[in-house]
């Protein structure tokens, strides 16, 4: 069993090359390879995490059989397994949802993005059980690169906007490593259970503190840490929708999982509270991003540019959650990834499916949905009561325990910013909502067509009526999860959170 | 003082200095093709860090050898250099995909100014 941390990422890393071989001779093939990959990995970070919640001991994998901190090694604990699990349930939903939407939105492209996607999840499925500092990197740009090679497939200003995410993801990547070579120039490892031994010596040295900071900004670059964000919107908007569906959960989560792993395990405990006061930046930027992406939403006129603009807030949750560095205030900001995760994931989807149903992306064209799409109108207002925060949706427990986090650390401009911005979601989502339920006084279609619509959009390939099957069953999973996660997030919490944020009690 | 201070550290300032200009390229050079550059000599500066900081004066090869022993001050640390290796294999991997996003964009807007491809953009919205 000591074998599943490197399964994960193996199955994915596999998948991903013989999806492009089979690609090659036919699409259909190339899918079920990928599908199949994914679907392993899945089951592995299953039985993965069954193992160390079951077992209460993390699993290393020495890689290649060099004894760490000479070699590389993976470690599966609470948090990597937490982790492991929703990149790769996310990618299991998102792989089957894919062929029909890829192939309207993106015609001819199919046979590279099975491949991509499998890589992308390789990557990031590796950034969360790397223990290892600069394998974090190598993973990092496996996943990068993936995901700039899934991007730049979607609309007409997909490539440019791809660009300027590859020239911020290139600086973030380049002063993690930079940071890299602080620490190892200081500390002689880049094993991260080695580095926690040897760092509590090295407090007071400056390479240490310099190491720190340029890891940090380089991940909030990554993570689109408010004022760092200002690729996202772009880049969501022009994005494919099932990629949109698969980036926009996991991405820039991870990049938050890895400042959240740099202060829990890597660095002494408060080094990164009292030493430097990073915990705090990253809380106030992050209170800075939740109330920007919140108030920027509501004036969105395009659906995906909206559900961009609320990542950019609701990443910042995670942020906040950091920057509480409380156990409570953490506990709601690694369930937030979640969550958030399962939320939007769900409405990038649904927007896929409204696009291959009706051709439209803006929200004023999306009057009479309701009536024309019931089921994924159902899921969508299931995602938008999530996003807002009403209980029992997964979003409620999140920011309750976010709430709870605020009032224990005294911060209350937080607190108020958290109130605030739930109820801005309201005012967005409730707009949507209102839209989709209008009775449509005139076919759909045809309002898209008197405003111009876009230009490049492909037609739609039915006539209005409910998403076939193969997008409908991935948005109701997705749906159910996002109840599901919510109803049990006290049984999540004890399982795997605690133990997490158990170096914070202390 | 002074002169020792830069005697002492001029690789890293050198390394700062660059740095700066691969920074400065990649947010202020309005052309697609020099922000890539700037990237490109972003990411040499890091690299340049790391092969300096693994330098040892009169070390040699991590390859043991028998009138050397196992003197750890006379091998140089062979793990700086192969963390620059994977890193320019990752770079190279990344420019290659800036390139060729360059010329999708170039295709799709005939031009690699940013500002023009903003304003041809919105034009097409």
């Amino acid at each position: 069993m000591s074998q599943i941390p490197a399964l994960i990422p193996t199955s994915l890393l596999l998948a991903a090359l013989l999806s492009l071989l089979a690609g090659l001779r036919s699409q259909r093939a190339g899918h079920a390879v990928a599908a199949t990959g994914i679907v392993v990995s899945f089951a592995a970070a299953l039985v993965g995490m069954w193992e160390v919640v079951s077992t209460g001991q993390s699993i290393r994998y020495a890689l290649g059989g060099w004894i760490p901190p000479i070699g590389i090694e993976f470690v599966l604990d609470h948090l990597a397994a937490y982790m492991t699990t929703l990149i790769t349930f996310i990618g299991v939903v998102v792989i089957f949802y894919a062929p029909r939407s890829i192939r309207f939105e993106s015609p001819g492209k199919a046979t590279f993005t099975y491949p991509s996607m499998a890589l992308l999840l390789a990557g990031l499925s590796g950034m969360a059980l790397t223990g290892d500092i600069f394998n974090l990197y190598v993973f990092l740009e496996i996943a990068a690169l993936a995901a700039y090679a899934l991007l730049a497939i979607g609309d007409r200003g997909g490539p440019f906007a791809t660009l300027r995410y590859l020239l911020i993801g290139a600086a973030g990547g380049g002063l993690y490593l930079l940071g890299v070579g602080f620490l190892y120039f200081s500390a002689g490892t880049l094993n991260m259970a080695d580095l926690s031994g040897i760092l509590p010596e090295l407090v007071e040295n400056r390479a240490v503190m310099a190491a720190a900071a340029l890891m940090v900004i380089g991940l909030g670059l990554k993570m689109a840490l408010f004022p760092m964000h200002f690729w996202m919107p772009d880049v969501y908007t022009n994005a494919p929708s099932a990629v949109a569906g698969l980036i926009a959960p996991i991405m820039t989560k991870v990049s938050a999982y890895a400042i959240i792993r740099l202060f829990l395990d890597v660095y002494p405990p408060g080094f990164f509270t009292e030493t430097l006061p990073i915990t705090a930046t990253v809380g106030w930027l992050a209170a800075g991003g939740i109330l920007y992406g919140s108030i920027l939403a509501i004036g969105q006129h395009d659906y995906r540019r909206m559900l961009a603009y609320s990542s950019v807030g609701q990443i910042s949750y995670v942020g906040l959650g950091i920057g509480l560095a409380n156990p409570i205030g953490l506990i709601g900001g690694l369930l937030h990834i979640v969550n958030h995760a399962l939320m939007k994931g769900l409405l990038f989807l649904i927007g896929g499916s409204v696009r291959l149903r009706t051709g439209v992306t803006r929200i004023p064209d999306m009057k009479g949905l309701g009536k024309a799409m019931p089921w994924t109108m159902y899921a969508f207002v299931i995602g938008a009561l999530a996003m807002v925060g009403i209980p029992p949706t997964a979003g409620f427990f999140s920011k309750l325990y976010l709430l709870i986090g605020a009032v224990e650390a005294g911060a209350w401009v937080w607190f108020a910013v958290i109130i605030a911005s739930s109820l801005l979601s309201a005012v967005y989502f409730f707009r949507v909502t209102e839209m989709i339920f209008r009775d449509p006084g005139s076919d759909p279609a045809e309002t898209s067509r008197e405003q111009g619509g876009e230009r490049d959009e492909p037609t739609p390939e039915h006539p209005v009526g409910e998403a076939p099957a193969s997008m409908l069953v991935p948005v109701i999973i997705l749906a159910v999860g996002v109840i599901l996660v919510g109803v049990f997030n006290f049984a999540i919490i004890s399982a795997l959170l605690e133990s997490v944020v158990a170096p914070l009690e202390g | 003082m002074t002169i020792e201070f830069f005697a002492g550290r001029y690789p890293y300032i050198l390394i700062a200095v660059l740095l700066g200009i691969g920074l400065y390229g990649m947010t202020m050079k309005r052309n697609l093709l020099k922000k890539v550059i700037g990237m490109t000599i972003f990411q040499t500066a890091i690299y340049l860090f790391f092969i300096q900081g693994a330098n040892k004066m009169g070390a040699t090869i991590p390859v043991f050898s028998e009138e050397l022993g196992t003197e750890p001050t006379a091998y140089m640390n062979p793990l700086p250099q192969v963390i620059v290796l994977t890193a320019i294999v990752v770079g190279v991997a990344i420019t290659g995909v800036a390139l060729a996003l360059i010329l999708l964009t170039y295709k799709r807007y005939g031009s690699l100014d940013e500002e023009v491809i903003i304003q041809r953009m919105r034009e097409s919205a």
